[in-house]
């Protein structure tokens, strides 16, 4: 199928592209590590998850809203990558090529996935060095990652539309990332939602990334103490909503992403 | 039977701007056409609307014989394109440039390695082949992008600007390696801002204004319409413009035009070396100096001048910008007469 190959060729070239930009992946890095290091010392005496104020429950806490941040930031990666392809004019040459549509889309999705995932093992890396351990079996930690990495997956593909949208790199960017504070600080990503007034705290329960993150929590065995789960639908089957909302958002953007790439000029 | 590309009544409008309005064109297979033109005239929404990225308003197309609104994927098995901004991937090497667009024209990775190989040699690359292609010099890169159009020798190319912004010794490179291909029987439609690049390398040019066809013809064709030939002088003296102007006025067979700063004068004439001969002598006996005289056969310059009222190098234009194609909005589309 020259979709499934016309794909591959594109992520190929993505991947090749990465190796060279090195510091483009160093920079993706800095900043979770940053998060999970500030957070850890800083407010890790101080928050209050379930019932418990210690410092190493609030770390098993963390880490999955942090993990689950970074696989967001893969947004802003496809959306400057293919804000720079048709700033380049190289979306032209490929548009004038006989390939699959949806290809180019779809092997920048795929290579950001790889990107992804090598960021997750970094920062796992960095998590376990600063005291976060899993207490489930470790098929269900790597469901864990699973669950993760189609989230990323799915918000490249919200990237993807945005850097079609725009007129630079440098807005697909910034365009990327700043929705992402609001959407990640006002779930259960870093402190406990049940916490946070009312209204703030339905927004919080059904925010799709909160599904994600609590998923993980269960799946990592990384709920704290004393830890009361929302009565929400999303909180109390957390997978099975972290997946529906990813499916749907891929559905949903990369359905928009194709077709607006389909009339995309530079 | 039409030509490997033929449209009709191209129109595509950008909001209240008309960038075609109303473009015909035939090329016979075999044949390059020079598609002519200042910034902003439509030469690029044109090429785009015949390789597929864009969607014209209203209008027919067809390339390779294949209808380019009803099966663009077909066109695009037919056709390469090489545009204005060298499209490469600037990270990528050049061979892995090649290959990349060899694979997704469906090569098998084996015979779009060979392929890779072969272009890299015939655009003299092979030493810079596996170098990221930013490293490259802006003529290389043209000749890559060119390259990489040619992956599959599609039967007909378009070519957007392909000399823009090179310097003259790499523009006459990359002329040599466009006859080459022409002489291989490949159909072209080459769009450029330089008149001499039409004179040189079309067989046929089209020249465009505002969205439309404003005269077709052979070099020579269009250079006959503007009259014949001319009377160039250039004075010594700022102070004797006005009476040599005087005096090309009662040899010329129109009007003469002046340019100051060059101190430079033209006039259409007819009468050949003996005419010129006379206008030297009258000159000298009213006692006016010049640097040079001489008889000269129009310029593709001139052509533009008299076709379109303005020179072909308006300098108000946003430059090499892909926006700067659809027309600036005080550039209001009027009708010219061609004599």
């Amino acid at each position: 199928m020259s979709a499934v190959s016309d794909s591959l060729v594109i992520a190929q070239r993505n991947l090749i592209r990465m190796g060279r930009i090195p510091e483009m992946i160093i920079f993706g890095l800095i900043q979770p590590i940053m998060f999970v290091v500030l957070f850890t010392y800083v407010f890790g005496g101080s928050i209050q998850v379930g019932s418990s104020s210690s410092t190493q429950d609030y770390r098993e806490f963390l880490m999955a809203g942090i993990f689950a941040q970074t696989v967001t930031f893969a947004t802003a990666g496809a959306g400057a990558g293919i804000a720079d392809d048709m700033h380049k004019g190289l979306i032209d040459r490929f548009r004038s090529l006989p390939m699959a549509r949806g290809a180019v889309l779809t092997g920048r999705t795929m290579a950001d996935l790889v990107q992804t995932t090598l960021t997750l093992v970094v920062l796992a890396v960095v998590a376990l060095i600063v005291g976060w351990r899993t207490h489930e079996n470790f098929a269900k930690v790597l469901a864990g990652f699973a669950v993760l990495l189609l989230l990323g997956y799915a918000f490249s593909w919200i990237g993807a539309l945005i850097g079609l949208s725009v007129r630079t790199p440098e807005a697909a960017t910034s365009g990327g990332l700043i929705w992402l504070f609001p959407l990640t600080f006002i779930s259960n990503a870093f402190v406990d939602a049940n916490q946070m007034p009312a209204f703030l705290r339905h927004i919080a329960e059904w925010n799709p990334f909160s599904a994600t993150v609590q998923a993980c929590r269960e799946l990592f065995g990384n709920l704290p103490p004393g830890f009361k789960t929302p009565d929400a639908w999303p909180m109390q089957h957390p997978v099975w909503a972290s997946l529906i909302w990813s499916v749907l958002i891929i559905a949903v953007f990369r359905t928009l992403a194709v077709r607006k790439y389909r009339s995309a000029t530079a | 039977m039409p030509g490997a590309i033929y449209a009709e009544g191209l129109v595509k409008t950008f909001g209240d701007v008309r960038a075609l309005d109303g473009v015909d064109l035939d090329v016979p297979e075999g044949t390059v056409l020079g598609l002519l033109g200042p910034n902003g005239a439509g030469k690029t929404t044109a090429v785009r609307c015949l390789t597929t990225l864009l969607r014209p308003d209203s209008g027919k197309a067809v390339v390779a014989g294949v209808d380019v609104l009803r099966q663009p994927d077909q066109v695009r098995r037919s056709i390469g394109l090489s545009g204005q901004f060298a499209a490469v991937d600037e990270y990528l090497t050049g061979r892995e440039n090649l290959q990349m667009v060899g694979r997704l024209y469906q090569m098998p990775g084996r015979a779009a390695k060979a392929r890779a190989a072969e272009l890299l040699e015939q655009f003299h690359l092979a030493d810079a082949a596996d170098r990221p292609a930013k490293t490259y010099s802006g003529g290389m890169r043209r000749r890559l992008d060119l390259a990489a159009a040619l992956v599959v020798s599609p039967p007909v190319m378009f070519m957007d600007e392909p000399t823009t912004g090179l310097d003259p010794r790499n523009r006459q490179q990359l002329w040599e390696v466009i006859k080459q291909l022409v002489s291989g029987g490949t159909t072209l439609l080459l769009t450029t801002q330089y008149l001499e690049e039409a004179d040189h390398l079309a067989h046929e040019i089209a020249v465009v204004d505002h969205g439309r066809v404003i005269a077709r013809g052979t070099s020579d064709q269009l250079k006959a319409r503007t009259g014949g030939e001319r009377v160039e002088v250039v004075v010594h003296e700022r102070g004797h413009i006005a009476t040599a102007s005087q005096v090309l006025r009662g040899f010329g067979k129109g009007e003469t035009t002046v340019e100051d700063h060059t101190r430079k004068l033209t006039v259409p004439v007819t009468g050949g070396a003996k005419l010129l001969a006379e206008v030297i002598r009258e000159l000298d006996s009213r006692g006016i100096e010049i640097d040079d005289i001489g008889l000269r056969r129009p310029t593709l310059d001139d052509v533009f001048l008299s076709l379109t009222g303005h020179a072909a190098e308006t300098e108000e234009q946003t430059g090499a910008d892909g926006e700067g194609d659809a027309g600036p909005k005080d550039r209001r589309p009027k009708k010219e007469t061609v004599k």
